[in-house]
């Protein structure tokens, strides 16, 4: 139970509705620092409401999104304009649909994810063309945060292509690589896996692993693939029409009995069994 | 071939005008998909500040270079006009993003109706001259008839501004990180938003650098006339904006093509056929290249993906 002693987001009655329809109804969940926290559900349950809700695409109907900072200190990601939750925030986040810069070439795409600091360095640019300051020393740091991420993303190879040349599993690897440029306490993936082979997925697991690892980001997911969240994630939380349905370890998620029947449905002659065993 | 070379060096003056005015069309509508209208009266306010300031240079300061003279007239009119432009975006056009496509459109036809009444109570309605400032000229080579070919030294000044700070934009759009912003927010907005860039101060930056190319090209041309007027805004404006839509509206290098063509076109019209018809050649080629090449010269076509 890590997460609820050092969490490093902290959802509370998170609730949103689109007019009538209440996509995700009272959820609170903890995601731990230096975990990795897989949001599971079936379709529709409300998975990537919650991420939109996260990294400020969507305003929260109620609720608190708060993110602890390592120092202690926490900051309330539902009240930041959007392009604070990266920069303040440290949130960074993947889309299922990959939206990359596709005219942009490869290492470009990596160097808009650096923009905040070369801004600053380059004195709004301004400086930068009078040659004042130290943007080339930032700029040169930037490209070298860059190949460290084409390293590990194994990229190097197609830096100077345009992203949307890339095939698909590769463009998946170069959207988790642009948003770790941003330097995240916690990366929000939806669907990193959706649409990958298994070779690739195996790839994108150890990719994941040594993020983690070596650079201490948190990793919140949304994942249908079930090997990948048994494989890689510490703490499942599990959705169903926009409220929860279990929380825990990998382990007792699947043998939750209420998870079960979310996923496979029951048959007319077993409800009142089942209902009987998760207590409905 | 004398006229033909004289109107060769005209025209590259008057599209590289054209050309500075197009590129503030066309990096507004790649970065927020509008038109602004209000832009040729961005450069018609800027021939007045220069006007302006140049007089109060020259006459109250006492400054005789006018070389030196030009240069700060310049550089507060690049200042004033982005501040202009940066205020327009912030009153007329912010407050709608959010709103139907043509709510910033109507804005900006309002703010260009604003800004020539404007100049127009302000400044009065005459066309307002400036003293002669740069009148040199070198006679390249003399044609047999007696005819000069004759490249002036506004000319040169003109050309020579035009292609250092296009050169100098050039480098901020390609290889600096407002510029990767810039086309990171043309692609998409809410990624980039996603990725801590502040969408918003971006496109004001847009505003700003589009509105002080706007105020380069209105110097020049007051440089190259010696005379404006409250109502100069709207033709080099259009023809700019036709300009912009020649080479590809979104495309840098098509706007600056776009300005050149244009520039000739016009002159080598009123050379040959006739001058009272030259807007209507220049805009009947427009007509003509979009039918048969409809994303313009340098142009992308749209690519719609299923």
């Amino acid at each position: 139970m890590r997460w609820l002693q050092d969490p490093i987001l902290d959802v509370q009655h998170l609730t949103m509705r689109f007019g009538g329809l209440v996509a995700v109804n009272d959820l609170s969940f903890q995601a731990g620092r230096g975990d990795i926290t897989a949001l599971i559900g079936p379709n529709g349950a409300g998975k990537t409401t919650v991420f939109n809700c996260i990294t400020g695409f969507y305003k929260p109907s109620e609720g608190m999104v708060a993110l602890r900072k390592p120092d202690g200190s926490h900051l309330l990601l539902e009240r930041l304009p959007g392009y604070d939750i990266n920069w303040k925030g440290k949130v960074a986040r993947t889309f299922q649909n990959i939206r990359l810069f596709s005219g942009m070439t490869v290492l470009e795409n990596l160097l808009v994810a650096q923009h905040n600091p070369l801004m600053i360095a380059s004195g709004f640019t301004f400086l930068g063309i009078l040659g004042i300051g130290g943007y080339r020393k930032a700029e040169k740091e930037a490209i070298e945060k860059a190949k460290y991420w084409l390293e590990k993303a194994r990229l190097m190879h197609r830096a100077d292509d345009p992203a949307g040349d890339l095939p698909y599993g590769d463009q998946r690897r170069l959207e988790i690589a642009r948003a770790m440029c941003t330097d995240p306490l916690l990366l929000c993936l939806d669907e990193p896996a959706a649409g990958l082979n298994p070779r690739e997925s195996l790839e994108l697991n150890e990719l994941l692993l040594s993020i983690r690892k070596d650079n201490g980001t948190s990793i919140l997911l949304i994942e249908h693939d079930m090997s990948v969240v048994m494989q890689i994630s510490d703490h499942v939380v599990v959705l169903d029409y926009g409220t929860k349905i279990s929380d825990g370890a990998p382990v007792e998620v699947r043998n939750d009995p209420k998870v079960i029947a979310a996923y496979l449905g029951v048959a007319d002659e077993e409800v009142e069994k089942v209902e009987a065993e998760i207590g409905a | 071939m004398e006229i033909f070379v004289q109107q060769l060096i005209n025209g590259l003056t008057l599209g590289s005008i054209y050309g500075l005015i197009a590129i503030g069309y066309t990096m507004v509508f790649g970065i927020i998909g509008m038109v602004n209208f209000a832009h040729g009266d961005v450069f018609m306010l800027s021939a007045f500040i220069a006007l302006i300031f140049f007089l109060i240079l020259t006459t109250w300061l006492g400054i005789s270079s006018v070389v030196l003279a030009l240069f700060f007239v310049l550089i507060i009119a690049m200042v004033l006009t982005s501040l202009w432009g940066w205020a327009i975006e912030r009153i007329a056009y912010r407050p709608l993003r959010g709103s139907f496509r043509l709510a910033p459109l109507i804005s900006a036809i309002g703010v260009s109706i604003f800004l020539s009444n404007f100049v127009q109570v302000a400044q009065g309605a005459r066309n307002k001259p400036t003293p002669p400032m740069v009148q040199d000229v070198i006679v390249l080579f003399q044609g047999e008839s007696g005819y000069n070919v004759a490249l002036s030294y506004k000319q040169i000044i003109i050309m020579v501004v035009t292609a250092v700070l296009l050169s100098i934009f050039w480098y901020v759009v390609q290889k600096t990180s407002l510029g990767r912003a810039q086309r990171a927010c043309e692609q998409d907005r809410k990624m980039a938003a996603l990725l801590g860039i502040n969408v918003d101060r971006t496109i004001s930056l847009t505003f700003v650098i589009g509105a002080s190319l706007a105020a380069v090209a209105g110097t020049m041309y007051l440089l190259y006339y010696g005379v404006v007027s409250f109502n100069d805004g709207f033709v080099p404006g259009v023809k700019a904006f036709t300009a912009a839509v020649l080479g590809g509206i979104g495309s840098l290098p098509g706007a600056v093509l776009g300005g050149l063509i244009i520039g000739l076109i016009e002159t080598f019209w009123s050379a040959y056929f006739s001058i009272e018809y030259k807007d209507v050649a220049a805009f009947s080629i427009l007509a003509i290249v979009l039918i048969f090449m409809p994303s313009g010269i340098l142009g992308r076509p749209e690519v719609e993906k299923v």
